[in-house]
């Protein structure tokens, strides 16, 4: 009899069912609306076993990648181990620091041994997991096809316990616990031609850089647009790799922009969304990447949807800090 | 007897449709702010369904459930002219996407049955 793996209990499914239905007559709470495939309330992950094509129609190109399915509409052929979309079920794996180096006042880059077979996509994040039970995500700069250890970048917050204790503490040479990665946020093959543009905040270049990176090593073409915005000055980092870059590549072009008062020679004053958009105003066409402040995030996101972008080709990584996080819960 | 959901194209028109449908919303300052602070993704699942609900397509809705949803809009002053506007930009998006009047009209007329069950009455 077909069944479905769900928290580590298999439930029994009726030949024809959905996976929402059988969860649903078990007493499984599964968030659902629509129940026709369409609102995508029923978004779950198939940790083992392959949904059908049918169960991913409409979800995004890096959701489909990774597994996503809706839940109301799946009827699987085999057994599937599956798990709600926020839920932890990345596999966890040892390794040790290979290097720390300082790339500004405040972000220091972390560069970790990556795990044997761990496959992933620049963009994508890992979760820390400290030996006293504290964790954080950090997104990956680092490109796997480049042979590259996995590299974070990691901003110090005043009072940060996991940022002070990586800036201060963490040695080279340490071992430390590491999920697998996961995330939609990154780059797909497919439109070589397309407009990408690229907007972070703070540390959120590191999944940019690594999506730039990679996107020009499958061969983009088309321009790669990074507008990279801090406060001040000293906020920004990578400049010279990135403009190395622009150099290299005359479909790579960045905006350094600063928010505060002191704008440098060459900087585009203004927040970086406001300079993004007024640069490149109209996105029908374009794959927009948003790295970092969650507050930037959700309004560029809607910003550049209404500027013309289709909405499945926004991806967004909000780096929500662990306090905020915890104040959502509340 | 085909519905217009099927004669406009199915799934991938709707696909196309949403993304004007939801900008034409968001850009209404009549209407915009039932939508704020709400993911936006998730959002647009909701008006993918709507459409196709419609256009006379696959939905399992009941008034019960339209009722429900909306109950919290309608707490936030929501009432016949919002649901005006929204179906302004309905017969806006399918015009802009070619379609026929007399299909449009149909898709009108399926939306316009839901008002009751939206405004809670």
């Amino acid at each position: 009899m077909p069944q479905i793996v769900f928290q580590g209990h298999n439930y029994y499914r009726d030949d024809k069912e959905s996976v929402l239905d059988s969860l649903t007559r078990h007493g499984v709470p599964v968030p659902s609306s629509c129940r026709s495939g369409i609102c995508q309330s029923c978004v779950m992950k198939a940790v083992h076993g392959q949904p059908p094509e049918q169960a991913q129609r409409g979800l995004g190109a890096t959701q489909r990648a990774q597994g996503y399915f809706l839940a109301c509409v799946c009827v699987p052929t085999g057994d599937l181990e599956v798990a709600l979309p926020d839920e932890d079920v990345a596999a966890r794996a040892m390794t040790r620091v290979l290097g720390k180096k300082p790339l500004s006042r405040d972000i220091m880059q972390v560069l970790l041994d990556c795990p044997n077979g761990w496959d992933y996509h620049p963009g994508q994040f890992i979760k820390l997991h400290r030996s006293d039970g504290l964790i954080r995500n950090y997104s990956l700069a680092s490109v796997p096809q480049l042979n590259e250890p996995l590299e974070l970048h990691v901003h110090r917050l005043p009072g940060g316990q996991m940022s002070e204790w990586i800036h201060d503490q963490l040695q080279v040479g340490e071992a430390v616990e590491v999920s697998a990665p996961a995330g939609e946020c990154f780059y797909l093959p497919g439109q070589p031609h397309q407009g990408l543009l690229l907007i972070g905040t703070g540390c959120g270049l590191a999944p940019l850089w690594g999506i730039a990176r990679d996107a020009l090593q499958q061969g983009h073409s088309g321009p790669i647009e990074i507008f990279h915005g801090s406060r001040e000055e000293g906020g920004l980092y990578l400049m010279d790799e990135i403009l190395e870059m622009q150099g290299r590549y005359s479909n790579v072009h960045y905006t350094a922009c600063v928010s505060g008062p002191d704008v440098p020679e060459g900087y585009a004053a203004g927040r970086v969304e406001q300079v993004a958009l007024a640069r490149v105003p109209k996105l029908a066409g374009w794959r927009v990447f948003l790295c970092g402040h969650p507050e930037m995030v959700k309004l560029t996101k809607r910003k550049t949807f209404l500027a013309g972008a289709a909405m499945k080709e926004i991806f967004a990584d909000p780096f929500v800090m662990a306090n905020q996080a915890c104040a959502l819960l509340e | 007897m085909s519905s217009v959901y099927e004669k406009i194209g199915g799934e991938g028109a709707v696909n196309v449709a949403v993304d004007i449908f939801y900008r034409k919303v968001l850009n209404d300052d009549r209407i915009s702010r039932f939508f704020e602070g709400v993911d936006m993704e998730k959002q647009a699942g909701k008006q993918k369904a709507f459409l196709t609900m419609a256009l006379g397509g696959p939905h399992h809705y009941t008034g019960k459930d339209m009722r429900a949803a909306h109950a919290p809009l309608l707490k936030m002053g929501m009432n016949d002219t919002h649901f005006d506007a929204v179906m302004e930009h309905l017969g806006a998006t399918l015009k802009e996407l070619n379609v026929p009047d007399e299909l449009i009209a149909e898709a009108a007329a399926i939306a316009e049955s839901t008002r009751n069950d939206v405004l809670g009455r």
